[in-house]
Formats: C-alpha cells, sequence, structure tokens
C-alpha cells in the first residue's frame, strides 16, 4: 500500500494519496522519479491529497515539489506534519 | 495503440475540415436575442440554442473578441449548420458572412421591424430544413491528422499533478507526432511554471510571444489585486483538494502538455491555429471560459482533468473529464468519463493511461456522448477584456 507520492528525490513533501492517514500512522511513499520507496511517520492527520513533510523545514525555507520551488514555509515544519496554507505562502503576487 | 493509420468516424465540412457532432446551432448575436433562439430550439427538435449575456455596447478590442467567439463557434465543424438571431441585421449579418465562408449553411435574422413573433417563424423555418438536411449527413473515416484537441484542467488538487494532468500529457506526447492539432493555455495557471513553458517554445520568436502573453497577465494581476489572489488562485476547492500555492498548482498544470512535445505557436483568444502540434492559447484558467475559447479557435475534442470533480461540460465540444483521486471517482462517479486513479498505487503506469485516454477520445470522437454531454452540461461562456461602452 503506497501512503503517499512523492514526484522528485529533492522534493520536500509528498502527497496523501489514501484517505484517512492519522497522526502515528507509519508512511509509505513512493519516489515517482526513481521509483525508490520512503517511510515517514505521520505526525498529524493528514487528508487525501494533501501533503505531508518528508523532511524537518525551517521558517523561510523554500518548498520543493516537482523539484521546483512552490513557495516557502512561514513556520517550522516538523518532518510527518501536514504541511498546507496554514505554513507554506506563495512568493508571487 | 494508435498509430499514423488510426482513424475517427467524423463529419467532413465544406472546408474540409472534420467534425465529431453534427450540431444545428441558433447562435444569439446578443443578450436580447436568447429569447427568441430558445423559442426556435423549443419548436425544431434536434437544433440547440446557445444563449449567452454579451453582445451590446461592447467596443474595440473586446467587441473583436465577442465576434471572433461567436463565428468561431458557428464555424466550429462540429456544427453542421447555424441560425443566427440578432437584435438588429448589421452585426447578425457580420457573424452571418463571416460563418458563411466555411461553406456552412447559414442564415441570419434581425429582431427589430419584425418583433419575436415573426423572426422566431422566419428561423424556425430554416432551422428545420437545417436539421433535416443534417441528420442526413454520414460520418466518414478521417486520418487522426483530422483531429483537433484541446485541454484545460479546473479543480485542480494534488491528484491531478500526479494523475490526470501527466495523463493527458502522456496522450499529448502521443499524438503530436502524428499531425493532431492541439492547445493548453490558463495563463495565469504557468505562474512558477513559466520558463518550462518557455524552453519548450520551437523558436525564439514563439518564446518571446509567449513571455509576451505571460508578463501582460501578470500585469493585469498586479493592477487589479487587493492583497493577493490567495482567495482564487488557488481556488477554494484547490486549497480543500490539498494545493497550497499557486507555482504547486501551475507545476502540476503543465504536466498537461507531456514531456516532449514542442510549443509551436502562441494563440490569441479564439483565434484559429494555422498548423498541427501544440499550441499555447492565451485564456483565463477559469473552466468554461477557456473550453469555449478553445471550441471558437475549432477544436473539436476537450480532454478535461479534475481533481475534486469540476462538472463542465460544453454545448459545441465533448468534454472528456478524467480523474486520479479515488474519493472523486467514488463520490462523483456519473462525471468521470475516465478513472485514471490506479496511477497513485503504481498498478498503472502513464503509457497505459495515456493509451487508455486516447481510446476513451476515439470512442468520444465515434459517437459515444461524454459524461458532460449526457448530463446536459453545455457552459458556452464568453470572455470580456473590459466594461461597455
Amino acid at each position: 500500500m503506497i501512503h503517499i507520492l512523492v514526484h522528485d528525490k529533492k522534493d520536500t513533501v509528498g502527497v496523501a494519496v489514501i484517505e484517512g492517514i492519522k497522526a502515528g500512522q507509519d508512511l509509505t511513499g513512493w519516489v515517482m522519479e526513481d521509483d525508490s520507496t520512503i517511510t515517514v511517520k505521520a505526525l498529524t492527520e493528514v487528508p487525501i491529497g494533501h501533503k505531508v513533510a518528508t523532511t524537518a523545514i525551517k521558517k523561510g525555507d523554500t518548498i520543493i515539489k516537482y523539484g521546483f520551488d512552490i513557495g516557502k514555509a512561514v513556520s517550522d515544519i516538523k518532518q510527518g506534519e501536514h504541511a498546507h496554507v496554514h505554513n507554506i505562502k506563495t512568493k508571487r503576487w | 495503440m494508435i498509430n499514423a493509420n488510426t482513424t475517427f468516424r467524423g463529419y467532413r465540412r465544406e472546408n474540409g475540415r472534420v467534425g465529431i457532432r453534427n450540431h444545428v446551432i441558433i447562435l444569439p448575436v446578443d443578450d436580447l436575442s436568447n429569447a427568441a433562439c430558445e423559442a426556435v430550439a423549443h419548436n425544431i427538435k434536434g437544433v440547440m440554442a446557445i444563449p449567452h449575456p454579451y453582445g451590446r455596447l461592447q467596443f474595440g478590442a473586446d467587441l473583436d473578441l465577442h465576434f471572433r467567439t461567436l463565428i468561431g463557434a458557428g464555424s466550429n465543424p462540429n456544427v453542421a449548420a447555424v441560425v443566427v438571431i440578432g437584435i438588429e441585421e448589421g452585426w447578425t449579418k457580420k457573424i452571418v458572412d463571416a460563418i458563411a465562408t466555411t461553406g456552412k449553411p447559414v442564415t441570419g435574422f434581425g429582431i427589430e421591424m419584425h418583433g419575436d413573433h415573426d423572426t422566431i417563424m422566419r428561423a424556425c423555418k430554416v432551422a428545420k430544413e437545417y436539421v433535416q438536411w443534417a441528420s442526413e449527413l454520414r460520418q466518414e473515416d478521417a486520418p487522426i491528422s483530422d483531429l483537433w484537441v484541446s485541454t484545460k484542467c479546473g479543480e485542480s488538487d494534488t491528484t491531478s499533478g500526479c494523475g490526470s494532468n501527466p495523463t493527458v500529457g502522456s496522450a499529448f506526447d502521443k499524438l503530436e507526432p502524428l499531425g493532431v492539432t492541439m492547445c493548453f493555455g490558463e495563463t495565469t495557471e504557468i505562474t512558477g511554471g513559466e520558463n518550462i513553458v518557455a524552453d519548450r517554445c520551437a523558436t525564439p520568436e514563439v518564446r518571446e510571444q509567449f513571455m509576451k502573453m505571460f508578463n501582460r497577465y501578470q500585469e493585469i494581476i498586479e493592477r487589479h489585486k487587493t492583497s493577493d489572489l490567495s482567495d482564487s488562485q488557488p481556488t477554494k476547492g484547490n486549497i480543500a483538494g490539498g494545493l497550497t500555492t499557486i507555482e504547486e498548482k501551475a507545476l502540476g498544470n503543465i504536466q498537461k502538455i507531456g514531456k516532449k512535445c514542442p510549443v509551436v505557436g502562441v494563440l490569441d483568444k479564439a483565434e484559429t491555429p494555422t498548423r498541427p502540434g501544440l499550441w499555447f492559447m492565451d485564456s483565463s484558467s477559469a473552466a468554461a471560459e477557456m473550453v469555449t475559447l478553445c471550441a471558437a479557435s475549432g477544436y473539436v475534442v476537450h480532454f478535461f482533468p479534475t481533481g475534486q470533480g469540476n462538472v463542465v461540460g460544453n454545448p459545441i465540444v465533448p468534454v472528456i473529464k478524467l480523474c486520479a483521486n479515488p474519493r472523486t471517482v467514488r463520490t462523483m462517479s456519473e462525471h468521470i468519463d475516465y478513472d485514471c486513479s490506479g496511477l497513485l498505487q503504481r498498478q498503472k503506469n502513464l503509457e497505459q493511461t495515456g493509451d487508455e485516454l486516447i481510446e476513451v477520445m476515439l470512442r468520444t470522437c465515434n459517437g459515444r456522448l461524454t459524461a458532460a454531454e449526457a448530463l446536459g452540461h453545455r457552459q458556452f461562456v464568453m470572455t470580456r477584456l473590459y466594461e461597455s461602452a
């Protein structure tokens, strides 16, 4: 069972691809770029389609997804924590 | 597997273009003529009115776009014949004359000096002749290179970038070498991925045109935005689906152009491409606006990947919905033509889903109604550039 999907090896977030991920759950992640597998322990609930930090992220750090810059962290994000609009903002507009 | 010998069943029109539907449409020039058009469509079975709210006191580039959209819609090869009704004869004739250059049957009526009753009666007589004539037209085998396919995604979420959008990209990479004419757009939703699109442009001139259109749209946003676009881009639906920033949305969005297709040219809104290959059309990212512009540009079938479940359809162009979000496929199954959620569990790869999407496309071309057609989704939404005079 794949719980999260990671596009690129450089990515710092993965996407939940199953419903009902709970805090404390061990997540299996599929890295699409090289077909490798990672594991992350979820610290919070993560709804399907939402992101989870696959590494510890500091406030101000660039968030990487698809191997590219998708915005910046506006607070520290722990590995395994839900990563979304409450802790990430756009760098545009 | 498709190849250069693949064919589809289509209606070859007088100008050589091939359509996959055989509509007779009743086209209002303006808001005031909607009632007469709908009355004709009520009386004559098998014809379709295309009401819309605009067409009065527009001017300049906005009026040009209005005409281009209506003329393009009437000229689309999915349309066999057209009845045009306007409040007065001048603008009506302008649209009729332009559609007539395709060679298809088209007649116009002005309401002033006649009233609705007389106009409806005369228009009904013509519409009846047209629909009976069109009902005898037959599909023929057409080469895949005669097909024009557009794409735009909607109510995207993170599964769009993982599954449904790259499935369209895979299909485009397979269709491009076969001489298919394709297009994508959504100028604001390229924000964050603009350099990737720029690098895909076939020539420095195309690249320059693309960046000009991209920067122009950014200026509009800078001018009109109140804080940032966080309430609109990403949309509330996008955010509910897990998309956080416009950059993330854009990088998912441009998965639709595949890994190989060069961008051969840039189109203004509702402008017609002049050769096969993948075109970028400067356009809004609002679903119905973009699909309507694709219809006006002459595209005959549309790939619409969705994550959270956009339900859009178009009166002229069949809209094929595909989705990789297993929850949406479960809760909104009646809207989804192709389920590619198997990608997210590594049960399928993009090679397979690209082939399967093309299979669904060919069945749609050959006559299978899309979910949006069966459900009656006919959103014809014209893009406005600024206030009326």
